[in-house]
């Protein structure tokens, strides 16, 4: 490509990529620093009183601190639900690659059901019940779990075809016993992968609004989606403090984002090329 | 280094050795995994095709055949869920992956501002679904939203893009894609480094236009990378509710309603037969669409 073409065409992207993508985030930045009065207007305008600070405490004092509630419980739900996913997803990777058997067949095909089944919202919430974890944390977080599964095992077994075999086979000499060879041997070998898992994972579950609308009801389980969602309809006049919500709940995303960037990449075109 | 040594000393393994490396990958492995996965995915699901056949309060079932089904098929409202869901999901995955693959070609090629314009296309899609669909709510107002204020500086009149029953869900399919694209674009992104360079240079000794090398070479081996994006954008597309619920709640009336909102508007209301023959419909639907594609797809890999 010449170079002048080079400026022009990249010219034009830039602004179109302005228009199109950064216009809505900066609505969003631009409304949650207006008063009352100016946000319902709904324009395009700066603001005329900055009230980035007003408008943040008075976001977070709704409701008796929800917001805060939400964060916390948001943070439970994220760390407890990837930390599993990460330990289960590997272990079932890990043999899964290494010992093909009669079982692999089966797993495969589960891991395949897991992500292409839509899941059966009513009997879950019955199963749930019947084992007293519906509108428990406990309960979301084996959820978010049984859901996320599928997409941690198919990114450890490809992995882990990656690290060699020779490796088991002299801590099996040396002694190690299954969990031991596991645990010290493969798992730290596993530090990308398992950093693509909980950098992609923890975003899906931060961000998940369905799971918890339908499995985790009540007001002190709210998660931060549901706050949004729950203010909706009491802030339908306050637009600022809505747009502030919107704002305050993209920054843990955006943070992952700026630090993660790489790992982001590689767990959501993993298999992307294969073939 | 020791490892090595002693390794290398060992006696070529006996059938005892064998079984000894055997153990080192236990099928127990599996349980705590199986154990989750079981009892809250696999025994639901199996659960739903009983339930979808009853009157069901939680507590007790009454079996009704299939009328659950037979209603699904007949009230002109669950049939405009079932039409707008293939809508939904054909228009965004076909949307991803015309748009995805411009946008990759656009970004793999040599212009300036191609880090920012990459990290711009992606970010989109770690934002929260509803923070978006609230965003774009107040932008899309038929009188005082941003869009159409914009588009009134050009002497033209903005349609009502939530509130037009014709438009609703395409205004809500759009936004999907704008959500989206940057995954399908980092997907076509990878497809197109991972081309060997000598191609394009063979075929430019051969005489080959830009127009020609795009047909000829990189449309067809972005195959792979097309089946990922359709697979994934349909799946996610059959499936979406967040969205549409944040945006429209279905309406107006019943007109932007896909499978995955009637199932919580059922739900809701208490039918909760009703609401679990809406997830059968949808799973067998989504099967029906994917398992061929990804049938496909596994040949393809086996062959290779």
């Amino acid at each position: 490509m010449n170079h002048a073409r080079r400026y022009w065409v990249g010219g034009i992207a830039i602004v179109a990529s302005v228009v199109v993508f950064l216009v809505p985030f900066a609505f969003i930045i631009l409304m949650s620093m207006k008063d009352r009065k100016q946000a319902s207007l709904r324009n395009f305008d700066l603001p005329v009183n900055w009230q980035l600070w007003d408008n943040l405490v008075a976001v977070v004092q709704t409701r008796d601190y929800m917001l805060v509630t939400a964060f916390i419980n948001s943070t439970i739900l994220t760390v407890a639900s990837v930390t599993l996913l990460v330990i289960f997803g590997a272990m079932v990777g890990f043999v899964l690659q290494r010992r093909p058997s009669r079982w692999s067949g089966i797993a495969n095909f589960f891991v395949l059901a897991g992500l292409i089944i839509p899941p059966a919202v009513v009997p879950t919430i019955w199963v749930l019940q019947g084992i007293n974890l519906f509108k428990t944390m406990h309960g979301m977080i084996l959820i978010e779990v049984a859901y996320g599964l599928s997409f941690s095992v198919l990114l450890f077994r490809a992995f882990i075809a990656s690290v060699p075999r020779e490796l088991d086979e002299a801590a099996i000499i040396d002694g190690a016993g299954p969990l031991r060879l596991f645990f010290s041997v493969i798992l730290p070998l596993l530090r990308p992968v398992v950093i693509t898992v909980i950098v992609v994972q923890s975003v899906a579950i931060f961000n998940d609004f369905t799971n918890p609308l339908y499995y985790l009801p009540g007001k002190e389980n709210v998660t931060v989606q549901l706050t949004l969602y729950n203010f909706q309809s009491q802030f339908s006049t306050q637009f600022n403090l809505l747009f502030m919500n919107i704002l305050l709940i993209t920054i843990p995303p955006l943070l992952v984002y700026i630090f993660f960037n790489r790992q982001i990449v590689a767990g959501m075109t993993a298999g992307a090329v294969k073939g | 280094m020791s490892v090595a040594i002693e390794a290398s000393a060992a006696p070529r393994p006996a059938p005892d050795n064998l079984r000894r490396v055997k153990s080192a990958y236990p099928t127990w492995f599996f349980l705590p995994a199986a154990i989750i996965y079981g009892v809250l995915f696999l025994f639901p699901t199996i659960a739903s095709l009983f339930f979808s056949l009853t009157r069901w309060t939680l507590f007790e079932a009454q079996f009704i055949g299939l009328d659950n089904f037979a209603q699904f098929f007949r009230e002109p409202f669950l049939v405009k869920g079932l039409v707008n869901t293939l809508i939904y999901g054909f228009v965004t995955s076909g949307l991803k992956v015309v748009l995805g693959t411009l946008l990759a070609l656009l970004l793999t090629s040599d212009i300036i501002g191609r880090g920012y314009l990459r990290a711009v296309v992606f970010f989109p899609t770690l934002v929260s679904t509803i923070g978006v669909g609230i965003t774009f709510t107040v932008m899309m107002h038929p009188t005082n939203g941003i869009i159409n204020e914009a588009i009134s500086l050009f002497g033209i009149k903005g349609p009502g893009w939530l509130t037009d029953p014709r438009f609703a869900l395409l205004s809500v399919a759009l936004v999907d894609v704008w959500k989206g694209v940057g995954l399908a674009t980092l997907i076509y992104i990878a497809g197109i480094v991972s081309i060997p360079r000598d191609y394009f240079e063979a075929s430019k000794i051969d005489g080959a236009s830009a127009w020609q090398n795009f047909w000829e070479i990189t449309l067809p081996l972005l195959k792979p990378a097309t089946i990922t994006v359709v697979t994934l954008s349909l799946i996610g597309g059959l499936r979406s509710f967040d969205l549409i619920w944040a945006m429209t709640r279905g309406g107006p009336g019943f007109t932007s309603d896909v499978i995955a909102s009637v199932i919580y508007k059922q739900y809701q209301a208490g039918f909760y037969g009703l609401s679990t023959a809406g997830n059968v419909v949808l799973f067998v639907m989504v099967a029906i669409i994917i398992v061929p594609i990804s049938v496909f797809l596994n040949r393809r890999e086996v062959e290779e």
